[in-house]
């Protein structure tokens, strides 16, 4: 499988303060990658810098092979990203946000990709209501539809079921995983909720104080550490000094 | 209580743009005033002959107000419902944002000037066409400074995030005293007055009263104005490159509205 991220080495510094410490790893097509560490660990840093909202201090980040170092544009074309603490204009109404953004994506045939989305991610009586009016479920779902507006190959979710039910939880990763498997994409996953990480990835960085500490799948990571689950092993990694360099 | 009082206080001392705001609308409004009430009580009969200056200026004055505050708008309303990552994660150049900010908000200023102009002739028998073609000439003026401050500002919430929104509502007052828009430049003082002349403000104030009162065209002004705009213009877009560019390596995109 073909790597459509390459991170080579990635340093960010505040002043003095060094937020990430020089990290490298790869995401392959059809991969969801889970990104794990305490508050203040480097993961937020991290997804700046993929998205290019942050010029890392040194290092290279490709994504499917193109630098993103001058060609910022072409390259968040392909990418797309969700977060709870950023949200659509509450005023406009789903369909209106949805189009807004699909033009800003410059996608053809706007209103069939979003009959497309609507219909996976069941919208479908919603898309005229006020984003601002909608539940946190349903405005996650509106969230996700806007993030997939583009087809990104690489999507990048940063705790995309924090405040859910668990119902509305289940079927946000229960899609996700659908999605990936059938557009063969590149998801990077920070996430708290472990359950969730050892239920859709299958490789995991986690990181403290910047850099990565340990890598594996779920499995490995708990089998290594003498854990019974991803939590132990969060835990014990998050309280413990840093492990790998 | 004490608590609140806390709460505010440590808001304010974190913040310059906060401490500035607090000291510069009295400020403000003593200069402007000042000037005003110094104007009138030298110059009793200058405006005898024009009864519509003072509202033409007024007009001519909002239009500017409207589309620099506008601009500020469009771009605080993305802080303000957290849209503001999504938008900078969107493949669009620079360019085109600032462009599609210029442009709504020349309509945004336009939707709010038709209904002042069309009320001044009924209501007070006054018409701001009496200016002529050069009002679209004053009002393009207007428009490019008020978009020049518009992404001064918009640069400044880039570099300092959401704390700068306060100056965004005030930059038009503090130009005021400066733009000389009720009164001649010379009720300036001598300083004040090498300020000013740095600012198209005056030169486009300055010729809608000439036109007006003397019935004259002095197209120095007009050129004057267009001249200065360009500098300013210019310098906004670099600054607003500029200030793209430090909030990319200080990490304000990603923290924008929280």
């Amino acid at each position: 499988m073909k790597n459509l991220v390459e991170v080579k080495n990635i340093k960010k510094n505040y002043g003095k303060n060094e937020a990430v410490k020089g990290i490298s790893f790869n995401i392959k097509e059809d991969e969801i990658l889970g990104l794990l560490g305490p508050n203040g660990s480097g993961k937020t840093t991290t997804i700046g810098m993929l998205l290019g909202l942050l010029k890392p201090t040194s290092g290279e980040i490709l994504i499917n092979s193109q630098k993103l170092e001058g060609n910022r544009i072409e390259i968040l074309e392909q990418i797309n990203f969700i977060s709870p603490y950023i949200e659509l204009p509450k005023k406009l109404t789903v369909k209106q946000n949805l189009t807004v953004y699909g033009k800003l994506y410059k996608i053809n045939n706007i209103n069939e990709r979003i009959e497309f989305l609507s219909e996976k991610l069941r919208l479908g009586g919603l898309l005229n209501s006020i984003t601002g009016e909608l539940s946190s479920g349903q405005k996650n779902r509106v969230s996700l539809a806007k993030a997939l507006i583009n087809e990104p190959k690489v999507l990048l979710l940063d705790e995309p079921t924090a405040s859910l039910d668990p119902e509305v939880g289940d079927f946000v990763r229960s899609f996700l995983e659908d999605y990936k498997k059938e557009k063969k994409i590149s998801i990077l996953l920070a996430s708290h909720n472990m359950n969730e990480v050892t239920r859709l990835c299958k490789s995991i960085l986690m990181m403290k104080d910047g850099i990565i500490i340990d890598k594996g799948n779920p499995e490995e990571l708990m089998n290594k550490h003498g854990r019974k689950n991803l939590e132990e092993v969060f835990l014990k990694l998050s309280r413990s000094k840093n492990e790998l360099n | 209580m004490y608590g609140l009082f806390l709460r505010h206080f440590y808001l304010i001392t974190r913040s310059f743009p906060r401490v500035l705001d607090l000291v510069y609308w009295p400020t403000i409004q003593i200069t402007l005033w000042g000037f005003i009430s110094n104007f009138f009580a030298t110059h009793t009969t200058y405006y005898n002959n024009a009864v519509g200056v003072i509202l033409t200026c007024a007009i001519l004055y909002d239009f500017l107000f409207r589309t620099s505050i506008g601009f500020n708008m469009l771009f605080l309303e993305e802080i303000w419902s957290r849209n503001f990552t999504n938008l900078f994660i969107a493949p669009m150049k620079i360019g085109e944002i600032l462009t599609s900010l210029v442009a709504t908000a020349l309509i945004r200023a336009l939707i709010g000037l038709i209904p002042a102009v069309l009320l001044t002739s009924p209501l007070f028998g006054i018409s701001i066409l009496d200016l002529g073609i050069f009002l679209f000439f004053l009002f393009l003026s207007l428009y490019l400074f008020g978009i020049t401050l518009g992404i001064l500002v918009s640069a400044g919430l880039l570099r300092y995030g959401p704390s700068f929104e306060n100056i965004a509502w005030s930059t038009m007052f503090l130009l005021a005293p400066f733009g000389c828009i009720y009164y001649p430049i010379e009720i300036l003082p001598e300083l004040f007055q090498k300020i000013a002349y740095l600012l198209p403000l005056v030169y486009i104030f300055e010729e809608a009263r000439n036109i007006l009162i003397n019935q004259t065209v002095d197209i120095q002004n007009i050129y004057n104005a267009f001249i200065w705009n360009g500098v300013y213009f210019v310098l906004s877009i670099a600054l607003f490159y500029y200030s793209f560019n430090v909030a990319k390596k200080k990490g304000t995109l990603i923290n924008m509205g929280e």
